[in-house]
């Protein structure tokens, strides 16, 4: 380590020709910490054909972009990206990086951390900076107990953590904004890549779109059975949203895995969340604590998912959601005739 | 061909429990199983064994209960296990647990070439996934991350579907590579009577740091991990609910009065 490492860098991940929405988060967040240590924050960009893309990377907060534009980085690889980082962080030595832990996000972090032998933090949903030590403080979930830890890289530098997209918040976009674009290239043939990428096909990887509900109906163990769970099934299709599972009814095969919400599921920030039969460990509650609204219901009065709840209804899940069901259809069908009138 | 695949004990999480009004972590009678993703990466490295010959080699890093996981490993159909025990390897982040794994990949290839190392998407208690990759640089083989699918297999390169946020990647990789297994890749069979026979008195390979080449003893256990837990805390207290009161009944219609008062039926079946 060295007195030289100065400056946050973000990895800006580039999805169907955009910057994904967590490497815009990471700048919302990272702003924040480059503000508190004085330095300046930049996004990197790697890729074919994206240079104009910094213009989105400087109104959501970078000072600075850096850019390898090349054929080789089109889709990403391993290989090219981890030479093309690794070069630029060699060249510039910056004190933090960031990525979104996303599947390629993840990927190239891991890489990076071995090849320039530093610390990686994985999974953070909580990131803060000790001013006087120029320290991360980069924090998840613990394994094992409803508690967080924060994971700190004294020695080594950079100190690099992924950050779950959906936890941090991305700046107001300011287009006045002005920055600094600085390209580098990479040294680098085709030939030499060892793998290729043949094809990508877009979707049905996911058959189920909870990032992008308005409303979701979580269920849990609380429910029961798999019979019982049929309620948040039919609460959904009731009002139009999608169904989500705790891990504990993902493992009693109530739901399957592509629906479980939560620190290894999804992050989801819907307008109204119904947490029905769900405790609310911290596992759970990192991946759908950002809902606008959340409505819990469950018979335990202490149960932990209350803390995050906009309202609580204490009671028998089995009881309350028929009652839902049927004030809700009643609800909308007033609705509907009120808007044919 | 000769693929190893590295396995790791963990806790059974699914049976963890933790207290949710201590914060403590019930520990009373949590077994520890082969990490799920493991097992699947040995289930796809014993099919490929079938399909194309050659040989399954299990490696992995723990105490000496370790040895657990390995014979589970042969059960699924692996035919020789290795243990890397040491103190030295303790209280290893994901950096050092890539260094000491590398150090016995190196060492069996010299015995036996490797075509293809194969990792879990991630372990189940840490979930990082960041040791495969780490294994891969330090091999200079290339990694490929999240794969769901080998589908064309030859001596000198294979075809590889990868996971990625909304669809897959179809990739080619030359040998040898290092691959990381998603669940969906297969599903786990019942163990043949003869695995099973074969795993009650298979003993693994164990070595110790001296068995291991060119060592840094830098690099490993807690003194080459470069992060280090600083302080735990309970999760930050949100400003927490408003509870509503009385029998379902009145509940849900005080929910249902809030709800078009705030006008959040709006966003209700919008599809
Ligand atoms: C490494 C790791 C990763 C994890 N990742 C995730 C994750 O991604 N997502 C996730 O959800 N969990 C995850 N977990 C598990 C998490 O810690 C909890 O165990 C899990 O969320 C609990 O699920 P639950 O709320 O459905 O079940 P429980 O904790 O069993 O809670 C059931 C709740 O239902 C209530 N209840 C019971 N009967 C009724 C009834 N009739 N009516 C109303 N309420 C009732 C009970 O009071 C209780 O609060 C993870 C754990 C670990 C260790």
């Amino acid at each position: 380590m060295s007195e030289e490492h100065r400056g946050i860098w973000v990895f800006a991940e580039v999805i169907d020709g955009a910057i994904a929405g967590v490497s815009l988060e990471l700048l919302g967040a990272g702003r924040e910490l480059a503000d508190k240590l004085d330095v300046p924050l930049a996004g990197v960009l790697l890729g074919e054909n994206i240079t104009h893309l910094s213009e989105q990377l400087i109104p959501y907060g970078a000072d600075e972009v850096y850019i390898i534009d090349d054929p080789v980085l089109k889709d990403y690889r391993t290989e090219p990206f981890l030479a093309g980082m690794g070069k630029l962080a060699r060249m510039y030595v910056p004190e933090i990086i960031l990525y979104g832990a996303t599947p390629n996000g993840k990927d190239i972090a891991s890489a990076i951390a071995t090849d320039l032998k530093t610390g990686l933090t994985a999974d953070c949903t909580m990131l803060g900076v000790d001013i006087e030590n120029r320290l991360l403080e980069a924090s998840r979930p613990a394994f094992g107990g409803n508690i967080m830890a924060t994971i700190l890289c004294k020695k080594h530098r950079p100190q690099m953590a992924t950050v779950r997209p959906k936890v941090m918040k991305a700046l107001q976009p300011d287009p006045a904004r002005k920055g600094m674009v600085l390209k580098e290239k990479l040294e680098m043939k085709e030939a030499e890549i060892r793998t290729k990428v043949l094809e990508i096909i877009k979707g049905p990887g996911k058959s189920v779109d909870l990032e992008g509900a308005d409303v979701i109906v979580c269920g849990g163990k609380g429910m029961g059975d798999e019979q019982a769970f049929q309620l948040i099934h039919q609460l959904a299709d009731t009002i139009g949203a999608s169904v989500g599972g705790t891990r504990d009814a993902v493992e009693a095969r109530w739901i399957s895995h592509d629906h479980q919400v939560g620190q290894t599921g999804e992050t989801v920030t819907p307008k109204i969340y119904f947490a029905i039969g769900v405790s609310g460990a911290i596992q759970h509650t990192v991946g759908m604590k950002n809902s606008e609204l959340i409505i819990a219901i469950n018979k335990d009065p202490d149960a932990p998912i209350f803390d995050v709840a906009t309202y609580g209804i204490v009671g028998d899940a089995r009881e309350t959601v028929p009652v839902m069901i049927k004030a809700f259809e009643e609800l909308l069908r007033e609705n509907e005739v009120i808007s044919h009138a | 061909m000769h693929i190893v695949v590295c396995v790791k004990q963990v806790p059974d999480t699914k049976v963890i429990k933790i207290n949710p009004k201590t914060n403590t972590l019930d520990r009373r009678g949590v077994p520890s199983i082969i990490n799920p993703y493991d097992a699947h990466a040995v289930q796809e490295a014993v099919h490929l064994k079938r399909q194309h010959g050659g040989k399954v080699s299990v490696l992995s890093m723990g105490p000496p209960q370790a040895t657990a996981v390995i014979k589970k490993s042969i059960e699924i159909g692996a035919d020789e296990g290795y243990l890397i025990s040491d103190r030295a390897f303790a209280g290893a982040d994901t950096l050092a647990t890539s260094y000491a794994l590398t150090k016995a990949l190196e060492k069996i290839s010299k015995t036996s070439p490797i075509d293809m190392v194969f990792c879990g998407k991630h372990a189940i208690d840490g979930d990082t996934g960041q040791v495969g990759p780490g294994i891969a640089k330090r091999l200079d083989i290339p990694p490929i991350t999240n794969i769901s699918a080998i589908t064309k297999v030859t001596k000198d390169y294979v075809e590889l579907q990868r996971k990625l946020q909304d669809g897959y990647a179809h990739i080619r990789s030359t040998l040898p590579c290092l691959i990381t297994i998603e669940k969906e890749i297969n599903e786990i069979e019942y163990a043949p009577f003869p695995n099973m026979l074969k795993a009650v008195n298979y003993q693994p390979v164990v070595w110790s740091i001296d068995h291991l080449e060119d060592v840094d003893r830098k690099q490993l256990g807690l003194k080459g991990s470069p992060t280090v837990v600083g302080k735990m805390f309970a999760p930050p207290k949100q400003e927490g609910g408003h509870r509503l009161e009385g029998t379902p009944e009145e509940q849900v219609v005080q929910l249902v009065e809030v709800l078009k008062e705030k006008q959040y039926l709006f966003h209700f079946n919008k599809g």
